[in-house]
Formats: structure tokens, C-alpha cells, sequence
């Protein structure tokens, strides 16, 4: 059963508490494991990995297409590595879903895995063979992210000073409560109302900053306006 | 999210943290005992000590009265900080949090009475116990080397008098000599670390020794940010820095401290300087409390404690929580996620949704700053990461200024959060 995943608050003795919504897998690399018997006549995973028919797919997250070297790639591939296709949960199950619609031309002769399921799940068992984030945090994420913009009707907390405190901790790891200023801005006491704007305009990635977009991004707007609040007048 | 029963039992847990009464206490007011000042256990305290506003009883134990903070001690190395701009004391803890910080080690966890011994003697009881240790080095991982040998060949990857230490022994380096690093293996603190410390040992070099050399033994076939710090090399330092990684033997390393030599697959070399980084392990009270598995602390990722034991928290470096980085960021953005989880169960204050993330800042050469960063959440297994970032190669230096200034912010940031 699926549910979509957002953050839902349930009522509990008179008051709104969050139920969280935990991130979502992947999918199931068990049962990945039992789809990938389907590539592997072709390809090896793993320890001692090499190429066979295909390349060998350890380390595939984050590689360019057609980016291992030694082995000899169609024409189709290499051109849409060079044209930047890389490989991450996304590109690579567009890809197995049905192999020359993505890439005319390419070598690959398997006539794709049509079921969704299958495909999140063979792509969550070869995550395993890619690098790690808690040893190279750059590496491809392992999980899929909760999705953050939320139906105001089911989440009605809105500009809870409480919760824009705790949430306010995330921030002062970079922005001092005291106000200092020096390479990194103050937020305290900024009008709510501008506070709002630009938060929004980093989570729509229209303001730059690679830092400040990944935070907004999942934030939604009850706990940007909580935050707006709390900066405000934090006490 | 597939809703299993293991994710039901997650969230219906969640919601009964917030719920249930506080828990019944024989006297007085609930008792959190912190072990360990850094990032993880100096911002966990201080939260608890903050939010819950004097409802709980918070204990601090940490044998340092200064205390050196290891991110930005690669920044001393090179020249760009003193060592005072990274020490910190618990003085505002203590006065403005009513924190009681003790100095002293923690020698033991009886798990039973619920109380941590001390090695000045006597025992703090705690009804929650939140363990920071960071790290401690895995014994033999380095042939030839040993914590006695920590003078001659320094690790200074726990910061302040090894740090100095590493610092007098570059700047002593003879014209045209040889610093060499042993890296470490995965996982281990601060994955960009070793990497920053070989650039700001190269600038040092740079001005004062140009004919000096690098030598990095690596047993990783790769490592955090090695393009950004690779173009880096080549830019600031070119031909200083020889990085030998494991397909070309940088795993098959020995030492001898006595005679001031590395061997690196077969062949030796004398040196001036060897910065040995021996593999690592969660610090050693993790381990006597029973909390870990080999050498780290499982946690759960939805509030930071441990696998083994409701009533212990693990953070930062020592625990085994998924995708993070052994980080102060990380260990501080547990820290905050781990407060909130706890004063919820103490005082039933309401528990929020963890929400984690990282930064990881890097100085190449002046005002060249680098960054790597991500955000995570916890899934029923694991924290695991979920976006990120990177910095580029080829990016203008007005960027990499604006990136080494931000670091000089966040550090402000992060320290005044640490310790008020």
C-alpha cells in the first residue's frame, strides 16, 4: 500500500501533533536482488565485478553514461554521456524501463522491465554497490525525500511560535541568534513578511544558494510562516 | 511510504513520546547526563539545559576544560587561525545554563542503576544518558604505530597539543624535506579532512619550504570532494602533492617512528613528518556502556538512541546511523533532533519530526573555499540522505571566497550554538 508521503497531524487529546511521514525508500534491494537475476547474463555486480557482455555496474550512481573506461559503448550511449546523462535512481529506471526508447542505438538488447515496482527495487539493489554518503557525502541519495508542499487543509498549525523555535535550531547552526553578520547574513528580527518571500523564492530555487535552497526545500509553508514568527521576535 | 508494521510502530511511537506522562521519578527533577563536550554533546546539553528551563537536571562531563575544536584545526595548520580562535571553554554553559559540568573522565556505564562512573571517583545517576564521545583510534591499524608513537608521528585528529604539535614539526621540516600523511580507511571523522590538512600543510610549504614534498598513503581508491581538491593541488601546489591511493599501494602502509621512515607497498622512505590517521572506532566509553556493534554505536535514526538501550543516546562520531558524515554539523544537527527526543520523554514537551543535515566546508588555499552538503531524513532503518549538493570545479573565485567567508560564519555559528 502506498501513501503519499507528506506530513500528516492527527489530534490527539485536543492537540496537534505531527505524525511523521518518514522518507521513502528506494525501494526493497531483497527483492532487487531477485529482479537483477534478469541482468545478469550481462552485467556483474560486486565484489570482483568485471565487464562482461555490459559494463560491470559498481559505482554506476553518479557516473557519466558510457563513463567507464575500457569497455566499448554504442555511439548512442557516449553521445548521451557526453551530452551529460549521469546516472542516478531516476536516469537509470527511465532507462531499464525500456532501454532503446531512451537511448536509440544502444547495445543493451533486454526489452525493459515494465513494472514500476520491479524497477525501484533493482535500482535500490545496485544503490548498494555505489559509494556510500556517510564516507563520501557528495555520493547519490539513498533514499527519496518527503514532499513538503502540503495541503493547507490537512496541516493547520500555523506560525506555532513553539514549533518555529525548534525548527529555528536548524538555522542557528549558521546564523547566529545574536545577529553576527560576518559571511553569513542575519536573520533576526527580519519583517515575517519578507522572511516568507525570500524562504519561498530559495525552495522554487529562483534565489541562489545551494545551501539555503536544500533547507527551504523542505520546508513547508505553515513551518516557513512558524519560523517567519519566531524570527520575528525570537523571544 | 509503504506503510509496514515497522513503520506504524515508528510513528505510533512518535506520537506516544508527546503523549505519555512524564515519567514517574523516585526524587526530584528528571537527571540527563551528557558525556562529552564537542558538537554532539556540548549543543545537546545546552539545548536540553535551554528548552526545558530548568525542569531538568543537565550534567556535563568532559575532561577538558578548554576545549579545541577539530573542524577549522586544519585552518591553524595553515596558518589562517590561531589555536585560541578554536578554543572554547564551558564557562557560559555552566553560568547562563545552569549546566553542571564536570571535568573529569567517565569511566563506566552501570546500566542497571543507571549511573556513569568517574575516574576522580564517585557516580552520577542519569535517567537519560546521552553519550558524545567522538572517536578513538582501532589499535595495530597502522604497522609500527601505536598511541605511544603519537609524539613522533603525530594523528592531531583530535584537536588542541597534537595539533601544536604537528604545527611546530611542518614548520621545523628542513628545506626541500618531506611531510607524509597516512590516511585513514573509511568510515572515519570529517571525510574531506585529510584532504583539507594536505592543501593548508601545502600552503604553509608553498611560502616557507616550496621544495618540499607531500606524500599521502591512502588506503581509498577515492575520496569526499578528490576532483575539487585534485584541481586544487594542481592549481595552487603543482607537483608538491604525490597522493598514492589504493591501486597504487597506498593501503599496504608501515611506520617506524624511531627511524622516521614510511614503507608504502615495499618501498621506504624517510621523512620529516608523518601525520599517521589510524583507523577509528567510537570513543572508548561508548564501548564500556555496551552500546556498540564492532567499532561504532547503532542508533535509531528517528531520535538518536541506541540500539541496545532505550535510555542511552548516542551521538555524532561515535554512533552508526546511516548516510551522515562523522561531521561536527552532523554531530550537532543530531544533537538538536536527540534534545528535542528527550525532554519529550522526560518532561512530555512536544517531540517534532527529526529533520537532519550537514555541511562541510574545505580551504584549499586563501579564499578558496570548497563545500559539500546534504539533508537527510529517518527512514525505519536508517538516517538517510536524501538531496545534496557540491561545490564545482572551475568556479570563479568570487564564489570560492564567498564560500571560505561563509565557513567563517557558520564556524561563529556553530560554536556560539555549542556553548553559548
Amino acid at each position: 500500500m502506498r501513501l503519499p508521503h507528506q506530513l500528516f497531524f492527527v489530534i490527539v487529546g485536543g492537540v496537534l501533533t505531527p505524525v511523521i511521514a518518514t522518507a521513502e525508500d528506494l525501494g526493497d534491494a531483497e527483492a532487487g536482488k531477485v529482479v537483477f537475476e534478469k541482468c545478469s547474463s550481462c552485467h556483474q555486480v560486486g565484489k570482483g565485478a568485471e565487464n562482461k557482455i555490459g559494463p560491470h555496474l559498481n559505482g554506476v550512481f553518479g557516473r557519466k553514461a558510457a563513463g567507464l573506461e575500457g569497455f566499448n559503448y554504442s555511439k548512442s550511449l557516449t553521445r548521451a554521456g557526453n551530452s551529460g546523462l549521469e546516472w542516478h535512481a531516476d536516469t537509470l529506471s527511465d532507462y531499464v524501463e525500456n532501454p532503446r526508447a531512451f537511448a536509440s542505438g544502444t547495445r543493451m538488447n533486454f526489452a525493459g522491465l515494465k513494472n514500476p515496482e520491479d524497477r525501484a527495487n533493482v535500482v535500490a539493489y545496485l544503490r548498494g554497490f555505489s559509494d556510500n554518503p556517510s564516507d563520501i557525502p557528495e555520493a547519490d541519495p539513498t533514499a527519496k525525500g518527503t514532499d513538503h508542499s502540503i495541503d493547507p487543509e490537512i496541516l493547520a498549525i500555523q506560525g506555532d511560535p513553539e514549533y518555529g523555535a525548534y525548527l529555528s535550531n536548524e538555522c542557528t547552526t549558521c546564523h547566529q541568534i545574536e545577529g553576527g553578520d560576518e559571511g553569513i547574513p542575519s536573520i533576526v528580527y527580519w519583517p515575517a513578511e519578507d522572511f516568507v518571500v525570500a524562504l519561498h523564492a530559495y525552495k522554487e530555487k529562483k534565489r541562489p544558494h545551494p545551501v539555503m535552497q536544500m533547507i527551504a526545500g523542505r520546508l513547508n509553508n505553515d513551518e516557513i510562516a512558524a519560523l517567519a514568527a519566531y524570527f520575528n521576535n525570537p523571544e | 511510504m509503504k506503510l509496514n508494521r515497522r513503520t506504524f510502530i515508528g510513528s505510533a511511537g512518535v506520537v506516544a513520546a508527546g503523549f505519555s506522562a512524564p515519567m514517574v521519578l523516585a526524587q526530584g527533577k528528571p537527571r540527563v547526563v551528557v558525556v562529552g563536550g564537542g558538537a554532539g554533546g556540548a549543543t545537546a546539553a545546552r539545548y536540553v539545559a535551554k528548552d526545558s528551563k530548568g525542569e531538568i537536571d543537565v550534567t556535563l562531563i568532559e575532561p577538558s576544560r578548554t576545549y579545541y575544536t577539530c573542524f577549522f584545526s586544519n585552518l591553524y595548520l595553515g596558518g589562517f587561525q590561531e589555536l585560541s580562535d578554536i578554543a572554547h571553554s564551558y564557562g557560559t554553559l555552566a553560568a547562563d545554563y545552569g549546566i553542571n559540568v564536570v571535568h573529569d573522565w567517565a569511566v563506566g556505564v552501570d546500566r542497571d542503576t543507571k549511573s556513569v562512573a568517574l575516574a576522580g571517583g564517585g557516580s552520577v545517576p542519569y535517567d537519560k544518558l546521552i553519550l558524545s564521545p567522538g572517536i578513538d583510534f582501532v589499535g595495530g591499524a597502522v604497522e609500527g604505530w601505536d598511541l605511544s608513537s603519537q609524539n613522533k608521528m603525530p594523528h592531531a585528529y583530535k584537536a588542541g597539543s597534537q595539533t601544536e604539535l604537528l604545527k611546530a614539526q611542518i614548520m621545523a621540516m628542513p628545506e626541500g624535506g618531506t611531510f607524509a600523511m597516512v590516511a585513514p580507511p573509511n568510515p572515519y571523522r570529517c571525510p574531506p579532512g585529510p584532504y583539507e590538512r594536505v592543501s593548508m600543510v601545502a600552503h604553509v610549504l608553498k611560502a616557507n619550504n616550496p621544495t618540499a614534498k607531500i606524500i599521502v598513503a591512502d588506503p581509498k581508491p577515492k575520496f569526499s570532494k578528490m576532483s575539487l581538491f585534485q584541481e586544487g593541488w594542481s592549481n595552487h601546489y603543482e607537483g608538491m602533492v604525490d597522493w598514492i591511493g589504493e591501486d597504487f599501494g597506498g593501503g599496504s602502509v608501515s611506520v617506524n617512528p624511531e627511524a622516521m621512515t614510511v614503507t608504502i607497498d615495499g618501498e621506504e622512505t624517510k621523512v620529516d613528518v608523518c601525520n599517521v590517521i589510524p583507523a577509528m572506532k567510537a570513543g572508548r566509553i561508548a564501548e564500556m556502556a555496551g552500546v556498540t556493534e564492532g567499532n561504532w554505536a547503532p542508533v535509531n535514526a528517528a531520535d538518536m538512541s541506541s540500539k541496545a538501550d532505550p535510555d542511552i543516546y548516542v551521538l555524532g562520531d561515535a554512533s552508526q546511523q546511516g548516510d551522515m558524515p562523522k561531521s561536527g554539523f552532523s554531530a550537532n544537527s543530531q544533537a538538536k533532533v536527540c534534545a528535542n527526543a528527550v525532554r519529550g520523554a522526560l518532561t512530555g514537551s512536544k517531540v517534532f519530526p527529526a529533520k537532519f543535515s550537514n555541511t562541510c566546508w574545505s580551504l584549499i588555499d586563501a579564499n578558496d573555499g570548497v563545500k559539500v552538503g546534504a539533508t537527510y531524513e529517518a527512514t525505519p532503518d536508517k538516517i538517510a540522505k536524501v538531496d545534496g549538493f557540491i561545490s564545482q570545479t572551475g568556479e570563479n573565485a568570487d564564489l570560492r571566497k564567498a564560500t571560505y567567508e561563509e565557513s567563517l560564519g557558520w564556524y561563529a555559528g556553530i560554536t556560539s550554538d555549542m556553548f553559548g
